[in-house]
Formats: C-alpha cells, structure tokens, sequence
C-alpha cells in the first residue's frame, strides 16, 4: 500500500508549474516550463532552409526537435556532453507529439528547429520538454490547431498518481513502479504521446487516461497564461 | 561589406557608436544570478551582459590525480555554443569556437592565475582527488560572449559546494552536500576589445562583432597583473594598439570585477 507521498502531495496532484514565454530574443519563439524542480527551456529557429537537401519534403515543412540535457542537469553524476540513445529517442517522440498540431504546409523544403535544453532535472523532463517546445512552437506565431500539454501519470503499488518526482520514479527496487508519459491536444483530448515503464492493468490504464487528461488541462492553464502574459505585453 | 558594416564604420569616424555607447564603455544591464539549477548542480550561475545571456554549472567528480602531480585535482572546462541560443551555431561536437572560449577564456584564466589550489583539491595523494568539471552554455547571443562565459564560471564556482565523498564506498553522493566551498584566490577577469578600422572599443555587440578587423580578449587580476589573453581575427595589431587594449581591459576588468563581488555580497 502506498499511502503517502514523500513531499506531502495528494495523489492527483501536480508539482508548482510556472512558465515564461519569450526568454530568448535571438529564437523566433521561446519559452520556459518549470515543473516542481524540473526545468525545460525550448527555443524555435525557423523555418529555414534545410541541408543537405535530401531531407526535404516538397510537399510541406519538417519538424526537427533535439532534446539535450546540460551536463550539469542531472541527479548524480555529470551528463557527458553529446547525444545519448536516450536523448534521441526523447528527440523523436518530441517531434511526434508535437506534429498532429502543426500545418507545415506552407514551407515546402523547409525545417523548423526546436532546441529543448533541461536545466535542471527532478523527473518528467520528457514532458515538460513538450510543454516548453509547444509554448515555443505558438510564441514563433506557427499556425497551431491546438496546444499540446504533457505531463507523466505513474502506478506506485495500488495508487494511480500524478507528476512523479525523481524520488517516487526510483523506488522501483522497493515498490512497484509503472511510469506513464502522456501528451494530450487540450481542445480535442486526443492523445500525441504514450509511452510506459512497468506493468498496469487494463483497468488502471483506462483510470490513467482519464487521471492523465485532468492533469494536462491543469498544465495547459499554465501555458495558456504564459501565452496570454506574452501577448499582453 | 554589408551595410550595417558600412554603418559601423560611417558612425566610427564621428566616434559613434551602433548601440550609442562610449568606445570604452561597457553595456551597462550586467547581472549575475546564483543557484540557478541549485537541485542537480553543485554550483550554478546566469550571467546578462546586455542582451546577452549564458549559464554555467559545476559538477564535482573524482578522478584519479595525473602521475606527473599527484597530489594535485584538475579544473575541466566546457563551453557550448547551444543552437538554440543563435540561429548561427550548429548542433554536433564542438567547433573551434567553443572550444578557443573554453580553453583560452574559461581554463586558461583559471589555471594562469592560480585561482583554484589545486592541492586543495586532492583527496588522497596518488589516488584520490576532485575534478571541478565547469561547463558554460550560450543561452543568448548578442555579442561578447566570451567575457559573459569568463564571468558566469567564476560566478557557478563562487557559488559551487563540495558533495559529500563516501570514503567506504569510494564514492561521491552527490545527494548530500557540504558546506565547504571553494576558495578563489584570484578572480581572472576577461575583457575582450575589438578594432574595427583604426577604432579600439569594448564589450563588442553582435553586429560590431561581425564588423570586426580583430579582436583581443585580456584576463587580468585585481592586482591589474593580466593572466591570459588571446588575440582573434585575421587583421594584425600593432604594439600600440595591444598597449592601449592591455590598458583599457585593466580598467573595464575593475568594473566587471565590483559587479561579481557586490552580487556575491547580495547573495
């Protein structure tokens, strides 16, 4: 039985968020999502050209997202500089969550680059990369369906909980962990991005839907207030 | 010549400036913020030099000292041009310009001036001692990133505490820190001047940057002793013209060295 968390949380319950849109003058977008201790920072450069021009699509514009960890960002030990088969397939999914709300149709050939650096890491920085870059992504003025806002629903033993910290992700050796990133289009509920660590059932994974489309409109707010601050301004 | 470098020149010859700065003055929004990634980073620290921004952290690791000084750790240092901080700067390995910033403006500094005892950081001779592993990143570009880089390392330094070493175990927990810091005896100030034409001016925006002819970064001390240096651009520089860069850098190094010390005060 799970039946507290170790910073006093309930269990649907989310970390503090804050965001911050427009931070870096020299991207066409920016923005910041801060989660609890978790820190993302995502920057939009583009459209623009892309080399080598076998990568281009003549039909419309490509998505290209690079998530990175700052060596210093990590619990523990210093992160070695350079890409990680994790870092890749972070950048990936990053990029496919954020496509179903992008028309990049108007740029032919082109690319848009989407830098996500993770300033300081306490679990859920997949997510709050996502949160981060969808921010960017509006800030740069791109034609946008909806917004995509993430955040990571986990099973520690019986309860279903919201926004692990890195301490509930590590207890794996004495509990059972299940970890779940979802990335949810706020207007439609529909889902751009899934992924699991450990085992639930069909049941709680139906509850985790639900549990996780709450908590995303709980994040868009705070995405919606950074846009609306930038926009005031 | 584009025709901001047209510009440049033109306002030069009525000793102007783009951003209407003095030839000798820097931009004046300098600031320094601590613990900005306080969780994961021993020290940390964002620098703003005008509009431009860089953070940097500090990571302790131990290391087994070099046979040639045994009792002696090491300072590390990286610098990253982050694409995303510029829609100039590349992804991949590091290119010759981060890596001049991170040996000839952070390491360099730092090691010539004697900064960091680096006896203080061994932990047992032959075997055991600290590596102060210091990695800069380009958050915003809008010239002279390198004295925003030198600045913000001594700022994550100031601000860096030891973890905990387990000595059972033989291993760092970085979970627990202590209070013991490090001690800078020195605090290498870099100063970087450009010459555009016959014109020397400091703390370089972007756009004079790219009208440069070349450029001189000085290191100095509070002594007004100058600890490194390193010249860029393809353009020479006569004797005089490096007297009057030497001089010039002693003198801005002042300044930027009350805004480091009144920020720690603040902290």
């Amino acid at each position: 039985m799970y039946k507290k968390r170790p910073d006093g949380r309930k269990f649907d319950e989310l970390r503090d968020m804050e965001a911050k849109v427009g931070i870096i003058r020299r991207a066409d977008g920016s923005a910041m999502f801060r989660i609890g201790k978790t820190i993302a920072l995502a920057a939009v450069h583009g459209p623009r050209e892309l080399y080598p021009k076998f990568l281009q699509d003549p039909s419309k514009g490509i998505l290209r997202c690079n998530y990175n960890m700052m060596s210093f960002s990590g619990s523990g030990e210093r992160v070695r500089p350079g890409g990680s088969r994790r870092s890749k397939e972070i950048s990936m999914i990053t990029e496919n969550s954020l496509y179903p709300v992008l028309d990049l149709s108007e740029y032919p050939g082109a690319v848009v680059d989407v830098f996500i650096e993770i300033l300081q890491s306490d679990a859920g920085t997949r997510c709050a990369g996502i949160c981060a870059a969808a921010l960017a992504l509006a800030d740069a003025g791109f034609p946008m369906k909806d917004l995509v806002s993430a955040v990571s629903v986990g099973r520690i033993e019986d309860k279903l909980v919201v926004d692990l910290d890195k301490e509930e992700e590590d207890y794996e050796v004495e509990r059972e962990v299940a970890d779940i990133p979802v990335a949810i289009m706020p207007k439609t509920g529909k889902i751009t991005l899934l992924q699991m660590d450990g085992i639930c059932s069909k049941e709680q994974l139906s509850k985790v839907m639900e549990i996780a489309k709450e908590a995303c409109n709980k994040v868009y707010e705070v995405q919606k207030k950074a846009l609306l601050e930038k926009l005031s301004q | 010549m584009n025709i901001i470098q047209k510009h440049i020149h033109a306002l030069l010859e009525k000793d102007q400036r783009l951003d209407g700065r003095k030839f000798d003055e820097l931009r004046k929004n300098i600031s320094i913020e601590y613990g900005i990634s306080p969780k994961s980073a021993e020290g940390s620290a964002k620098v703003r030099l005008g509009n431009t921004e860089v953070v940097a952290g500090i990571k302790f690791e131990v290391i087994t000292p070099y046979p040639d000084q045994p009792d002696k750790g090491t300072i590390m240092a990286g610098v990253e041009l982050l694409p995303l901080s510029s829609p100039e700067f590349e992804s991949g390995p590091p290119n010759i310009r981060s890596v001049e910033l991170a040996r000839a403006v952070v390491d360099r500094g730092l090691r010539e001036s004697g900064a960091i005892d680096f006896k203080s950081l061994c932990i047992k001779k032959e075997e055991k001692a600290w590596a102060v592993v210091i990695d800069v990143y380009s958050m915003n570009d809008e010239g002279n990133l390198a004295d925003a880089i030198g600045l913000c390392a001594l700022a994550a330094l100031k601000d860096a505490k030891f973890p905990k070493y387990d000595e059972k175990n033989q291993k760092v927990v970085y979970e627990e820190r202590t209070n013991k810091g490090l001690t800078l005896k020195e605090l290498p100030i870099p100063i970087t001047i450009v010459k555009i034409k016959d014109k020397i001016l400091v703390d370089p925006i972007l756009e004079e940057e790219e009208a440069a002819d070349s450029r001189l970064t000085v290191t100095t001390l509070e002594d007004g002793r100058v600890c490194a240096m390193q010249k860029g651009g393809k353009e020479p520089l006569t004797a005089e013209e490096v007297d009057k860069m030497i001089e010039l850098s002693i003198k801005k190094g002042k300044e930027l060295r009350k805004v480091l010390e009144k920020s720690s005060k603040e902290k």
